[in-house]
């Protein structure tokens, strides 16, 4: 959208009415309203954005990892592989992650100290802390649903141009790289942008196991100065910030991907 | 009867005994909070296409106020996380409730925690829902509204005779996939105490410690509503299809 038919579409009677509802609301909400926790809880809500931003992008990237492979064994592997990845497609998406996380941490989190071996190993002082397990389990519920993405994304590059590759003499692996891979990620790309959006949606639930994200300093404002909307009101515009830089990083991805597309 | 399966499994035997349904057992526990999970998705899913379907009218018939005001709440709903949206209309509500009625001189009431489940996942489901109808109304093509104008049919026969029938096949993936969401968000209310099925799981599994067992035993019990209401969908579609050319 060009700057001038940009101008365009917000300089109308009613959406400046609106535009400066919305400014007086938030003048409003700044004045009247309690802000004076927010130096105290500065440094700790900093670190508890990081830690949200981080395990968004570490359980997307696993997880996408893993959805790869998912969605190919239900698109083109034998029965054998596509059966026990449609099943872990359906478990995950017909379960709610919240129970999922409590499963990973309570159980899982539960058997690991009986184990003398796994006391003793290296990995014990990271198997201690809760945050190993939200990743995983928000990894693991990401490559669920994003393995059915992937599996319609696989399906639908027609047919003739993986034997245009194959009659072009490349191997397996060169077909899947080159070719595959690049049209089906470009098909699935609206779908991850979207449910990248989901996903950030979900990290607030690691605050119930004790994982300190941005959701769990504004719950600790809560309890300790019994302010309840302000925080609650700074938190949605926090993550509704962070859901538009999302949603503009996926449209430039789309942008450069569909270069040199028809249509 | 089982002996030969619980010789080969140890574990097995308690676990059982720990999901019965009479006292000792918590079974009951789960199955209760599995059917208030139930009453709540109804509920929730219910309002939602209320709303959705008043949503969707308007941000295609809607005056511009409307459709802004619209895409106001279906962006800010589609990008905030559930649980703060549910912290927020569940203490909104309630104060705004209260001091409304102490304005007309009653007593403050407690909010059921089925009442403000219901109506804080309806208003999430109500966005999702007001996109969904939108795009099933849009792809219904124009001549079939003009011929129903040409007949002289007013706008709510057209609705009621082309419109809904036309658009539901195509809606109805999108509301089958809305539903499954708010089977498993009616787990977020947990969080604000609601005994449903996965906080009911959480009790059972924290004073027992098989959280194997219990979890397990819940995600089965999740699994279980999400499939057979995933059969029901694809009957409901199947009967809506009939008469129509496959794509």
């Amino acid at each position: 959208m060009t700057r001038a038919r940009l101008a365009q579409e917000i300089l109308v009677p009613h959406r400046l009415v609106m535009i400066a509802v919305a400014i007086g609301l938030v003048v409003w909400a700044a004045m009247a309203m309690r802000w004076d926790w927010i130096p105290r809880y500065y440094d700790l809500a900093l670190q508890g954005l990081w830690r949200t931003i981080w395990l968004l992008a570490l359980s997307c990237l696993f997880g996408f990892m893993l959805a790869v492979p998912l969605g190919l064994a239900q698109a083109a592997g034998p029965r054998i592989l596509a059966a026990p990845a449609r099943a872990f497609c359906t478990v995950i998406r017909g379960t709610p992650i919240l129970l999922q996380l409590w499963l990973i941490y309570y159980g899982v989190g539960s058997l690991f100290p009986q184990f003398p071996w796994v006391r003793e190993s290296e990995l014990w002082p990271y198997l201690r802390q809760a945050w190993p397990y939200a990743l995983l389990a928000l990894s693991l519920s990401f490559a669920g649903y994003e393995g059915e993405v992937m599996r319609g994304a696989f399906k639908s590059v027609p047919g003739g141009q993986l034997e245009a590759a194959r009659s072009m003499g490349m191997g397996r692996f060169a077909i899947f790289r080159r070719i595959w891979f690049p049209q089906a990620l470009q098909r699935a790309l609206p779908t991850l942008g979207g449910e990248t959006v989901l996903q950030l949606k979900a990290t607030p639930l690691v605050a119930t196991i004790t994982v300190v994200d941005i959701y769990a300093v504004a719950s600790r404002v809560r309890q300790d100065t019994f302010i309840i909307y302000e925080p609650l009101l700074l938190l949605a515009v926090i993550y509704m910030m962070i859901a538009g830089l999302l949603a503009l990083m996926f449209k430039l991805l789309e942008h450069r991907f569909n270069r040199g597309m028809v249509g | 009867m089982l002996d030969w399966l619980y010789a080969l499994w140890p574990g097995l035997e308690a676990s059982v005994s720990l999901l019965a349904l009479e006292p000792p057992g918590w079974g009951g526990n789960l199955l209760r909070g599995a059917w208030a999970s139930l009453q709540i998705a109804l509920g929730a899913f219910a309002l939602g296409l209320v709303i959705g379907t008043f949503g969707a009218l308007g941000k295609l018939h809607g005056g511009p106020v409307t459709r802004d005001l619209l895409s106001v709440y279906t962006v800010v709903v589609r990008a905030v996380p559930e649980l703060i949206l549910i912290l927020i209309l569940y203490y909104a509500g309630t104060d705004i409730l209260n001091q409304a009625l102490q304005a007309m001189g009653q007593r403050p009431v407690e909010i059921s925690g089925v009442v403000a489940g219901i109506a804080v996942l309806g208003i999430v489901q109500g966005a999702y829902a007001t996109e969904v109808l939108r795009g099933a109304i849009q792809s219904v093509p124009r001549g079939q509204h003009e011929a129903a104008r040409a007949y002289g049919m007013g706008s709510v026969q057209t609705l009621r005779r082309v419109t809904f029938p036309a658009m539901l096949p195509l809606a109805l993936p999108g509301l089958s996939n809305l539903w499954l969401i708010a089977t498993k968000d009616t787990a977020l209310l947990a969080i604000v105490g609601f005994a449903e099925l996965t906080l009911e799981t959480r009790q059972a599994a924290g004073s027992t410690r098989a959280y194997f067992t219990f979890f397990l035993a819940a995600g089965a019990l999740y699994l279980m509503m999400t499939l057979l209401s995933g059969r029901i969908f694809g009957w409901i579609e199947a009967r809506y299809r009939r008469g129509q050319v496959r794509q």
